[in-house]
């Protein structure tokens, strides 16, 4: 689905990432974790175009990015949903307009086929219909997220990348959410790409992660072979309460 | 009919559907169709084991059909996946009737609260002049507080900076200004009669407008930006918490910071807009440059500068106030930036060409 190879970024004489690579399988979840700084989003805005690699491989759906088309790069980018971290709905449009561009941009369906798709997405998203004829500024924070999910769906994607979904969202929407990736995911059929820090989604939702540390991958796979991982920033991490009980639940029954 | 989504045999009033290929967004259109040409019948049974592909859209053009086609007979649905079943389950008491765009409103709800838009604007701008004024009294009472390096750090912004513009715009408007009145001047043989018109025409009205206009757009749109961008990211409910006074803290000091630099901006396009007479005169009449300068100090006298600088310090309050008032009527989104700072400048422009017609009535009435 996904494959990142030996990227290497550099932002001036700043080195970002040294030689990057993973691995991304079809219809998991897949988080991408490490400490604020450590090029997590960067990474996240190379595998969507948002930024070139300085070096290295990245290859989306098949298809690899160092050599995309204009035309190519256009069909890719309607086979992915973004969730932005702060949502980045567009604010001079209501939420039933910012799900509906898309669809008014890039298909030839009947207005009526594009007001039950908006509304299907709300539904989807656990959004009242009322919310569609809403501005952005007028919501609440993880209702503007779930709103740029249902957003990121429009468009029906195989592809979803989340960034930070559960920050800045209190404990309770906060799981939720994280019920809700699960859920749409099972609905959907969908590979989800998923940056966090938070320990509990990285538990519960994330079926494989990849852990970035010294500008590379420090540890990849399940949460179990994660935490076979001796490296410091893993073991720092990782060591808490919420960890020992996983570790007790699981390895010492 | 060639169909590609759909086949189906009909027998004594028994329709026996197949569904095939991939009902997705992009195919929807035409597998809806397809669907619209389907033969009646009583008894219908309906196969989804053939398809290749679905997504939500698939999935409410079914349920939509289904509605159609349960009217008129009875439907059998056989072949479907535990996962269209859920996307069905989840999808079918969706409302999809409900509308996704704000109503229309009539001309007399637009006219309503365009007024009350209006009404609640200039309730702000007094509100604002009220502040404005408190701040001051705050100021005048404890001159000690006085933002000096503010006020410096603005002067330096929209003066300093913003003199290559305003010279070379001056500069242009004096070499105008000379070019065209030359030609006329020239008929009657009174050449020399050209510094009178340069001298007066820009001491006195014309480099104090320019300035101004040039300034209204530079800095004038720029404090509203600024304080429009404070007021989105919540910089400003942040300086109030901590008992910073916005007008206090951001306003005085552009508006004292402008008032200062717009009479010292004047009096540079004011030079410059003499040489660009001067350049013009020479080129054109001949005239040089001593006997410019000769005619100019025998019949510009000093009232005529005087009479453009007073009208700088007042200039510069209505742009900065307007900037300021537009940039704290920002409000919610990155739109509404756009929209103020639109205002701003508009507003900073018009103004400054009514007073000037105002400073015009007062003097001649005044018979300066």
């Amino acid at each position: 689905m996904i494959r990142v190879e030996g990227v290497v970024t550099r932002f001036g004489s700043r080195v970002i990432h040294d030689g990057v690579s993973l691995h991304i399988k079809r219809g998991e979840i897949y988080g991408i974790l490490g400490e604020s700084g450590s090029g997590k989003s960067v990474l996240m805005k190379e595998m969507i175009m948002l930024l070139a690699p300085t070096a290295g491989r990245i290859a989306i759906l098949g298809t690899p990015l160092e050599t995309i088309g204009v035309t190519e790069a256009q069909a890719l980018r309607r086979k992915w949903g973004v969730l932005f971290q702060f949502g980045a709905l567009f604010s001079s449009l209501t939420i039933a307009q910012n799900i509906e561009v898309q669809l008014k941009e890039y298909t030839n369906l009947t207005r009526k086929m594009r007001q039950a798709l908006v509304h299907s997405k709300l539904t989807m998203v656990g959004l009242d219909a009322s919310v569609g004829l809403l501005y952005p500024s007028q919501l609440s924070g993880g209702m503007v997220k779930r709103a740029a999910l249902a957003r990121a769906l429009a468009m029906e994607p195989e592809l979803l990348f989340l960034d930070e979904p559960t920050s800045g969202l209190d404990p309770i929407g906060a799981r939720n959410f994280d019920a809700l990736i699960v859920e749409l995911r099972a609905l959907l059929g969908v590979t989800v790409v998923v940056i966090t820090h938070d320990l509990d989604s990285v538990f519960t939702i994330v079926d494989r992660m990849s852990v970035l540390a010294d500008k590379r991958v420090v540890a990849e796979g399940s949460i179990d072979e994660i935490l076979t991982s001796t490296h410091p920033f893993v073991e720092e991490f990782f060591k808490n309460e919420y960890t020992q009980k996983y570790r007790e639940e699981h390895h010492h029954v | 009919m060639k169909c590609i989504f759909l086949t189906y045999t009909i027998t004594n009033d028994r329709l026996a559907l197949h569904s095939q290929g991939e009902w997705r967004l992009h195919t929807v259109r035409q597998v809806a169709q397809e669907l619209e040409h389907l033969p009646r019948a009583s008894d219908i049974t309906w196969d989804f084991s053939g398809l290749e592909g679905f997504d939500s859209a698939g999935v409410l053009l079914f349920i939509d059909t289904l509605k159609r086609l349960e009217e008129g007979a009875t439907v059998h649905i056989v072949g479907y996946t535990p996962q269209q079943e859920a996307m069905y389950q989840l999808l079918h008491q969706t409302d999809t009737t409900s509308p996704i765009e704000p109503p229309r409103e009539g001309v007399v709800m637009r006219m309503g609260v365009e007024g009350v838009a209006l009404y609640q604007l200039w309730r702000d701008f007094f509100t604002f002049l009220g502040h404005l004024v408190m701040a001051w009294v705050q100021t005048l009472r404890h001159p000690r507080n006085f933002r000096f390096k503010e006020i410096v750090y603005h002067i330096h912004r929209s003066g300093l900076n913003a003199l290559l513009i305003t010279g070379l715009s001056a500069f242009l408007v004096g070499l105008v200004i000379a070019y065209q009145s030359g030609v006329q001047l020239e008929k009657f043989g009174a050449d020399l009669f050209i510094v009178d018109t340069v001298g007066i025409s820009i001491t006195r009205e014309l480099a104090p407008m320019i300035t101004a206009i040039v300034i209204a757009g530079r800095s004038g749109s720029a404090y509203t930006a600024e304080i429009g961008a404070m007021k989105i990211t919540e910089e400003i409910a942040a300086m109030r918490t901590m008992g910073f006074d916005p007008y206090y803290f951001l306003v005085i000091p552009r508006i004292v910071a402008l008032m200062v630099a717009l009479p010292l901006l004047i009096f540079f396009a004011d030079m410059m807009g003499i040489v660009g007479g001067m350049v013009a005169s020479k080129l054109q009449l001949g005239i040089s440059m001593g006997q410019f300068v000769d005619r100019l100090s025998e019949v510009l006298e000093v009232k005529h500068y005087l009479l453009g600088m007073i009208k700088g310090p007042v200039f510069a309050f209505l742009i900065a106030m307007i900037g300021c008032f537009r940039g704290l009527q920002v409000a919610h989104n990155t739109e509404s930036i756009g929209l103020h700072t639109t205002a701003s400048v508009v507003n900073g422009i018009f103004l400054v060409i009514a007073f000037d017609a105002l400073f015009s009535v007062l003097y001649t009435e005044l018979g300066l």
